[in-house]
């Protein structure tokens, strides 16, 4: 709720502010930027809604922007193939992180932020440093997309991004899956004595996640056309404020896929006031994200100490 | 009545403790079977070996002539025994509905049906009698309506076996009372019901058939009906009473009133609580497991603060909001559960002992390292604790040594007031002696002792004052010559 007040305070304030921000082109560019942020948004929510964290994904979508650069420049694999085999190992690798966390009982917090360090350090192994991708596919799809008139083009990207959203949002709410997620993030003993897939759920939801860092990989070597170890540092931490500031609860249970969308659209929507006013210091793209989150999770704490009185 | 459940020969062990030493129990079906036991008894073990939250070592269970092997709790639901726990094993963040379906949910494809949930949700609930908004999140409704959707849990997966595990230890009186009516209503539709209270008066409200257990082994099965209060609480703690069971307390010192407590309470929890503590006396406080000795020791130091009531130092009223300043008030408390509240493990003997010392100076007056040492040898020496020196773990050192520099710890404080909560719990019956004999000694030094413990005998041996609790409640204050097991159990069974 308040996140959506706050996007829409955020478009009107721009909009008044900025000759040009209240256009289509501008919204649909954001989501075109942000559309990778998004995608591993999703993920990381339902990794946090099981009460975990999930540190890897910015370094598992890094390795594969760069896998994908390298099997298909350098080993001629066909880009499909390739996206499909990128996303096979990102779910992997996420179900490995979970079978770690949950069988060795051991923080998520640690075993992901292992898993950071080993994704990134195969990123620079595959290749040190960026490399472009030619392939006709890549080309290709780049034209394609969904026409919305005017010359105005939803490309696979961001139709990617949304598909992911709507698919999120209806394997939280209307599935076992999801409701266990729910179950395990209020509380894990409780989950485990009604007799719910304990394990299981926490193993698949690194899964999800991995696939969803993976996926935003895919997404962001269509949008630049090359892999890049570098790429997404950082991105985790703007994954899990993303998905604060959408409402989700940090200790898990509590939070919806649809906020994180909001969320993303926030960030990406300061960020595109910052690109339209080119006199503005980029550091205050984190000033703002920062003071947002801390309101946030304030307004959370709030809410919560209302409930309980 | 057809038997229902039928737990043969259960044997149940953690290590080299035997928790079960082959406990019968059997269940009829239209029955409401009260389970019964003081602290090790045995309850929760067997609660959740039939639960399949553990696995037994040894023993049967068949639920309807059929053996069935609960190795988890699903497996345990299926064959048809549900609990409901003490503090409600739900989810709060999921609505009403969610809880009771939770993994049994109605599916069209890989989809949820949220309605057919809800309606069934509904449908289970009204066998109850309870008509809530179900897709209302859980966690806003008051613990009596989580311990119904619980039961209707149980209901919908279509449960013979109810096991409730202290139900309405968090309940109001009006609350039981409906919980009460639901559970005879299931005993009418056939169901077992097996009930665990601490509370006497629900147990005999509410049981056909009563079943106690005590260390690990099973005391008896007898007609709610046919057992008289006294001879339960007999059976529970283990102690024929007898006429000649009544040697007398600790004669009356006459000691000047050293602390009055006055209409003391938490209220929920336990109180109103009115008696007086004399100078260099012991008062005891006795009742069984639950009936509120060890809440009343946090709410005299401060943990659980009261919510009314007075408390007076010499005749002054102070105040006792904080274990700060009830340690101001001169109050030390030796906690029941040393390992979790009491020693720090990894520290070493003399810096268990003072730790209590140098927090109550605060963090930058430091106990100067010679006095530090001084005092650890002078109580290492005192009490006879039995270490290997002043810079062992304490974690090393036995149960007993290990109460023994707890008690050292306060004594340094030199409390006008000990709160010594179950102190000779699982150590040896030396060590007990021992720390018997200190508070003897500690007595004839003046200072004042609050001794808790379960062991009846214990507290008849070392009290010149008894407060009986009874349900969370004061039901008598015995002095002096009145001390005596048997009159502690009989106002503990009284109704």
């Amino acid at each position: 709720m308040a996140t959506g007040l706050v996007l829409v305070a955020l478009f009107v304030a721009a909009g008044a502010g900025y000759e040009n921000f209240l256009s289509a082109r501008v919204v649909l560019n954001l989501f075109k930027d942000r559309a990778f942020l998004g995608v591993v948004a999703v993920g990381m929510t339902f990794v946090i809604l099981s009460g975990g964290i999930d540190l890897s994904v910015g370094a598992v979508m890094a390795f594969t922007t760069v896998f994908l650069a390298k099997v298909i420049g350098g080993l001629g694999w066909s880009a499909p193939v390739a996206m499909l085999a990128a996303v096979g190992i990102g779910v992997g690798f996420g179900l490995f992180q979970g079978w770690v966390i949950h069988y060795f009982r051991i923080p998520a917090f640690l075993v992901t932020l292992a898993g950071m360090f080993l994704a990134r350090g195969m990123a620079f192994v595959v290749s040190p440093r960026s490399v472009e991708i030619r392939s006709a596919f890549y080309d290709d799809l780049g034209e394609r997309g969904l026409p919305l008139g005017e010359g105005l083009l939803l490309t696979v990207g961001p139709l990617i991004y949304l598909v992911v959203v709507a698919a999120g949002m209806v394997v939280a709410h209307g599935t076992r899956f999801g409701r266990n997620v729910y179950a395990l993030g209020g509380n894990e003993a409780s989950a485990a004595l009604m007799g719910l897939p304990v394990g299981a759920t926490r193993v698949a939801v690194y899964g999800v996640c991995g696939g969803c860092a993976a996926l935003g990989g895919v997404i962001s070597t269509l949008a630049l056309s090359s892999g890049d170890p570098t790429r997404g540092t950082g991105l985790e931490l703007d994954a899990i404020a993303a998905a604060v500031i959408g409402g989700t609860v940090l200790t898990g249970g509590r939070g919806w896929v649809f906020g994180t969308f909001l969320g993303v659209l926030i960030l990406g929507t300061i960020k595109t006031i910052l690109d339209f006013d080119g006199s503005l210091d980029p550091a205050w793209l984190r000033i703002a994200s920062g003071g947002l989150l801390l309101g946030f999770i304030l307004l959370q704490k709030l809410i919560a100490r209302q409930r309980v009185s | 009545m057809s038997e229902l459940l039928h737990a043969n020969g259960i044997v149940k062990r953690f290590g080299s403790f035997t928790a079960l030493k082959g406990v019968t129990f059997r269940l009829r079906a239209g029955e409401i079977h009260a389970l019964m036991g003081e602290n090790g008894a045995g309850k929760s073990t067997l609660i959740k070996v039939l639960t399949g939250v553990h696995e037994a070592d040894g023993g049967t269970v068949t639920v309807a002539g059929r053996g069935i092997r609960a190795a988890s709790p699903r497996e345990a639901e299926a064959a048809g025994i549900s609990t409901v726990y003490q503090e409600v094993n739900l989810l709060p963040n999921l609505s009403v509905a969610e809880n009771i379906l939770m993994g049994r949910q109605p599916m069209r494809g890989p989809f949820i049906r949220h309605g057919e949930v809800k309606r069934r949700a509904r449908a289970a609930l009204a066998r109850l009698g309870l008509e809530v908004d179900v897709g209302a999140l859980l966690g806003s409704f008051p613990v009596a309506v989580q311990q119904m959707t619980a039961i209707a849990r149980a209901l919908d997966q279509e449960a013979r076996v109810l096991i409730l595990d202290e139900p309405t230890s968090s309940l109001d009186a009006r609350e039981s009372e409906e919980l009460f009516a639901v559970m005879r209503r299931l005993r009418g539709e056939g169901m077992g019901i097996v009930f665990v209270s601490h509370f006497l008066d629900q147990i005999y409200a509410v049981s056909d058939r009563i079943t106690v257990l005590r260390d690990g082994a099973l005391v008896g099965t007898w007609e709610a009906a046919g057992l008289p209060r006294l001879e339960l609480v007999s059976h529970m703690i283990g102690k024929e009473v007898t006429a000649s069971s009544g040697d007398g307390g600790v004669v009356c010192g006459g000691g000047a009133e050293a602390f009055r407590v006055e209409g003391l309470e938490r209220r929920g929890v336990v109180g109103p609580l009115t008696f007086s503590v004399a100078a260099g006396e012991a008062t005891g406080l006795a009742g069984l497991l639950g009936s509120g000795r060890t809440e009343t020791a946090r709410m005299l130091f401060g943990i659980d603060g009261a919510t009314g009531g007075r408390v007076k130092a010499g005749g002054e009223e102070v105040a006792l909001g904080s274990p700060r300043a009830a340690m101001a008030a001169g109050l030390a408390f030796c906690s029941e559960d040393r390992k979790v509240e009491g020693i720090i493990p990894s520290l070493s003997v003399r810096e268990n002992i003072v730790l209590a010392m140098q927090a109550s100076r605060g963090v930058l007056r430091r106990v100067p390292r010679a006095e530090q040492e001084a005092l650890a040898a002078k109580f290492i020496a005192a009490l006879n604790i039995r270490t290997r020196g002043p810079e062992t773990p304490i974690g090393t050192l036995s149960g007993g040594n290990q109460q023994k520099c707890l008690l050292a710890r306060w004594m340094a404080m030199q409390p006008r007031l000990l709160i010594l909560d179950e102190p000779t719990r699982g150590i040896d019956v030396g060590a007990k002696a021992e720390i018997e004999a200190l508070c003897g000694e500690l007595r004839r030094a003046g200072m004042s002792i609050l001794f808790i413990s379960a062991e009846l005998e214990e507290v008849v041996r070392n009290c010149s004052r008894v407060v009986v609790l009874r349900d969370r409640r004061q039901a008598a204050v015995l002095d002096g010559p009145a001390i005596s097991l048997r009159t502690i159990m009989e106002t503990v069974a009284a109704s």
